[in-house]
């Protein structure tokens, strides 16, 4: 990993972000606003991808850290009148705090208890919110207006219900996301994440206390997702509770598993795919999940290891 | 001198089996110690015990002065207690580098040294005759690489208590001869304490032998006196001398 020269790679990885800048002036409308949406949900399968994918732990209960961001961004702009960034860092705190206890608790278990109790855990956060239906808008959800989402630079102030506004701070949200995960798993301590999926007792008996190691990159992952979550609807303008639900818990590993499991790109690439292979047979059919269901099983059967997985192993090894 | 490590009454049991049954041992600093017995005998149940791989049923561990039966194994390991299993257990689709740089960046206090870790690996698997493999998957290093690589992860964690359980198995002659040369330069700075079947390997490198059988330490003693022993030749070495 950390043996391979690091032009490579991080000239890859600020080429697709070029490529997205420049998409943006070329992109017609509709195209735009998709894209704009899969960096900021490609962004969600990246902090599901930091767990899932170098660490080995497959939760189903992620949807409640990307609901932490949307809800807790959402309601703080809705409620407390607070402004972009504070309910942006509102949004990513309620994430991290949420993913700390979380971690505390279910890294007690592995495996299929552990894929249970992070599902059980969602679920209650889902019930929760839709028990506070007078404070979240239970199932209805909450539209946040336009004049709550500027951002306020200076004397500047960037409205961010404008397209090319929307675009750019997805950009910069997925480019900040992609270059940090970049660098956590070529670092030491993403390392030790590989180490710990590969065999847990083996890297204790290194010297490494994986409980923490695990439980940091809970939190890490968490964060990413609450920041997915709270940029949703600081972008999007909407606030529901569809996205606590086990739906949204399975995606982000359907989008990793198609992109590639433990590859930096992976998450993108997946989420684009699974985005507009919907788009284009649901234009064709209204039997577009079929579609939908059989494209995942050709992918699984010819590709297991996702769409990048598979092109590293066989042509590209030096792909982080 | 104190000892390095001592344990007092040590037992683990499995269900009926006492595979550890009250074990009463210590080891000098600076020894090579080789530990024998046979199959079944609970040699790897002794030391997994020492190391903090299974929890004892009863007894205590002391290294170093302190008490460290309740210390979790990671904890054993950065007290300098290191362990490289018998059944191989290297990280196969990690490079052999990555695997030694794991050991290696651990014990490196100065995380901005940049080089150090290249440093520190490459160095373990020169040692361990591995070098030239660094980029090879574990996974695909012959058997007898793969308990080298082993040793270079132990190695790596600059131990004070190098456990090393059964090294030797799979290699080749010509290996064994350079392994003897490694478990000696080990012993330079670190504590050696060594299961073996091999008796050549053991009658060249052992300062003292333990001998267990049954879960007890049957008899102690310099490679001559251990040699020389009726009740140790009854229960291991058979008939012949
Ligand atoms: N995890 C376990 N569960 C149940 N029984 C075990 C376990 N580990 C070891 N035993 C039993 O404990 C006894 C001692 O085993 P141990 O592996 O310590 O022997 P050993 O001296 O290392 O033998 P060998 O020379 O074959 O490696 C054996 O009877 C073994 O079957
Ligand atoms: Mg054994």
């Amino acid at each position: 990993m950390t043996e391979a020269s690091p032009a490579k790679p991080y000239a890859l990885h600020l080429g697709v972000i070029a490529l997205l800048f420049a998409l943006s002036f070329v992109l017609p409308d509709y195209h735009h606003g998709l894209l704009a949406r899969i960096m900021v949900l490609a962004v969600f399968a990246m902090g599901y991808n930091m767990l899932f994918g170098y660490v080995g732990l497959l939760s189903l209960g992620h949807a409640m850290f990307f609901s932490a961001g949307l809800y807790g961004a959402g309601l703080t702009v809705y409620h407390l009148g607070w402004n972009v960034p504070a309910a942006f860092a509102a949004g990513l705190a309620c994430g991290a705090l949420l993913a700390l206890v979380i971690g505390l608790l279910a890294l007690r278990t592995t495996g299929v208890a552990f894929m249970i109790v992070t599902m059980m855990f969602a679920q209650v956060f889902y019930l929760v919110i839709l028990y506070f239906a007078s404070w979240t808008g239970g199932d209805q959800g909450l539209v946040v207006q336009q004049a709550a989402r500027v951002l306020v630079l200076g004397s500047a102030s960037l409205d961010l219900t404008n397209p090319t506004v929307r675009y750019m701070s997805a950009l910069a949200l997925f480019s900040i996301v992609l270059l940090i995960t970049l660098a956590i798993v070529r670092s030491r301590y993403g390392r030790v994440l590989v180490a710990i999926r590969e065999n847990e007792e083996r890297t204790k008996m290194l010297g490494y206390d994986t409980f923490s190691n695990k439980l940091i990159a809970v939190v890490v992952s968490g964060t990413i997702c609450a920041a997915s979550g709270a940029a949703y609807a600081l972008l999007f303008g909407y606030v529901g509770s569809s996205f606590a639900s086990v739906q949204y818990s399975i995606l982000p590993l359907l989008w990793v598993l198609l992109g590639g499991a433990a590859t930096t790109l992976g998450p993108l690439i997946g989420t684009l795919f699974m985005y507009y292979v919907i788009d284009i047979t649901s234009g064709f059919t209204s039997a577009y999940l079929l579609i939908v269901g059989i494209a995942l099983i050709l992918l699984v059967l010819f590709f297991p290891k996702g769409i990048l997985g598979s092109i590293r192993q066989r042509w590209l090894g030096w792909l982080p | 001198m104190m000892p390095l490590l001592t344990t007092k009454g040590l037992s683990r049991s499995f269900g009926g089996l006492r595979a550890v049954d009250g074990v009463d041992f210590a080891l000098m600093p600076g020894e090579i110690r080789a530990v024998i017995g046979p199959n079944g005998a609970g040699k790897t149940t002794f030391v997994s015990l020492v190391s903090g791989r299974i929890q004892p049923s009863s007894g205590m561990i002391v290294f170093d002065g302190a008490d460290i039966t309740n210390l979790p194994a990671y904890a054993r390991v950065r007290l300098g207690v290191a362990y490289t299993f018998q059944i191989t257990s290297v990280f196969a689709n990690l490079s052999a580098y990555d695997n030694v740089a794991l050991p290696v960046q651990r014990t490196l206090t100065d995380g901005r040294s940049k080089g150090a870790v290249r440093t520190g690996v490459m160095a373990a698997l020169e040692r361990t005759g591995l070098a030239a493999r660094a980029h090879m998957p574990a996974g695909q290093l012959s058997y007898g690489h793969q308990r080298l690589l082993e040793v270079a992860m132990g190695l790596a964690l600059k131990p004070r208590l190098l456990i090393l359980d059964e090294p030797t198995q799979g290699l080749a002659d010509s290996e064994i001869d350079n392994f003897i040369q490694l478990v000696r330069e080990i012993a330079k700075s670190a504590t050696v304490l060594l299961i073996e079947h091999n008796m050549p390997v053991i009658m060249q490198l052992a300062d003292r032998i333990t001998v267990f059988n049954a879960g007890k330490i049957l008899a102690e003693g310099t490679p001559k006196a251990i040699r020389e022993n009726a009740e140790v030749q009854q229960a291991y070495l058979g008939t012949t001398p």
